[in-house]
């Protein structure tokens, strides 16, 4: 929440998870964590809190919807995104920092960064190993649902910068509609230089940016964080 | 349990040590999750929705298959206080009629 809070022209607020309308807010944001315990599957059980009946239906609407690590779990499992995210290819927890790769120009999500721009962004997940069947793959490249990849310091997409197995190395995606985006990175730990990268913002910033456009006229955004 | 496209490192873990400890038969090892289930009760929908709720909540179909089973009181580790204690206060007559879940690959349920 500080992350976005310390971005010009945004507040968020926290949403508890048993209350049930998001409908003064222009863009959710559901954060990492871990839910429920991670118990069953992660996201499994978050995936049924009151709140989510909200989120499926604005998300259904056309509202930005943001999911980082254990945001993304749960989208997942909500069905507003594909795939599923399992366990690390190494077994291990992994706390790192890494690059991604900006894959698509036209997202909303990543209007301030081009297509070829490189993030680093932090990771800690045990569970982000992101898989889909072929055909899904085969949809969400011809989609350009694939937001971004692992890619190591110069940009390229390897087997070595990718930091838990994912299918292709991807990082994160969009829903069909382009308004639900899933990462297993975590923008908002990297939203300040004193954080050891503020390349995260970029992507709040595209949101704002999203938002802002999308009216006739500009006024202070709202972004709704869940818990 | 996971479908077979979905990678699972820890059967491959497993495996290997299988191998390790004197087994180099061993050719696959998957990992999967048993649960059991006390309800009470037979209604007839009973089983349909325990398999609405095997689908929604307790698999997620696009990385697991499950199996639902029905089992004996007695085979279950409810009504085996050596394996597992029984919760306390629970009516004779529920565990009698428990339902087990169980999920296997390849399948079906």
């Amino acid at each position: 929440m500080a992350a976005i809070n310390g971005i010009g022209g945004l507040s968020a607020e926290y949403v508890w998870h048993k209350q049930t309308s998001l409908h003064s807010f222009d863009a959710i944001v559901l954060p990492g964590g871990f839910a429920y315990g991670d118990y069953l599957r992660c996201g499994a059980i978050a995936r049924f809190s009151p709140i989510m009946k909200a989120v499926i239906s604005d998300a259904r609407e056309g509202k930005l919807v943001l999911g980082t690590c254990n945001g993304f779990q749960v989208l997942c499992e909500a069905g507003l995104l594909p795939g599923a995210l399992v366990r690390n290819r190494s077994l291990r927890f992994v706390c790192d920092m890494v690059t991604t790769r900006v894959e698509v120009d036209d997202s909303p999500f990543t209007r301030d960064c081009p297509k070829g721009t490189l993030l680093r962004l932090p990771i800690a997940h045990g569970e982000g190993c992101f898989f889909v069947d072929t055909k899904t793959l085969r949809n969400l490249n011809a989609n350009q649902q694939v937001i971004m990849r692992y890619a190591d310091r110069r940009g390229r997409i390897v087997p070595e910068a990718n930091p838990n197995g994912s299918i292709e190395n991807i990082a994160g995606i969009c829903n069909r509609e382009r308004n639900v985006f899933g990462l297993m990175p975590h923008p908002d730990r990297a939203s300040d230089p004193r954080l050891g990268s503020a390349d995260g913002a970029k992507i709040f910033r595209s949101m704002m940016q999203a938002i802002s456009t999308t009216r006739a006229t500009v006024v202070p955004e709202h972004v709704k964080q869940v818990a | 349990m996971p479908k077979a496209a979905v990678l699972d490192p820890q059967g491959n873990a497993v495996r290997d040590a299988m191998r390790h400890l004197g087994m180099p038969e061993v050719r696959r090892v998957r990992i999967g999750k048993y649960m059991e289930i006390d309800v009470d009760g037979k209604n007839g929908d009973l089983e349909a929705r325990l398999h609405g709720l095997c689908h929604d909540l307790l698999s997620n179909p696009v990385i697991e298959d499950y199996e639902l089973q029905r089992l004996e009181a007695e085979d279950s580790t409810f009504a085996n206080p050596r394996s597992h204690s029984a919760p306390a206060g629970q009516p004779a007559t529920a565990r009698q009629r428990g339902v087990g879940s169980r999920k296997q690959k390849g399948r079906g349920a």
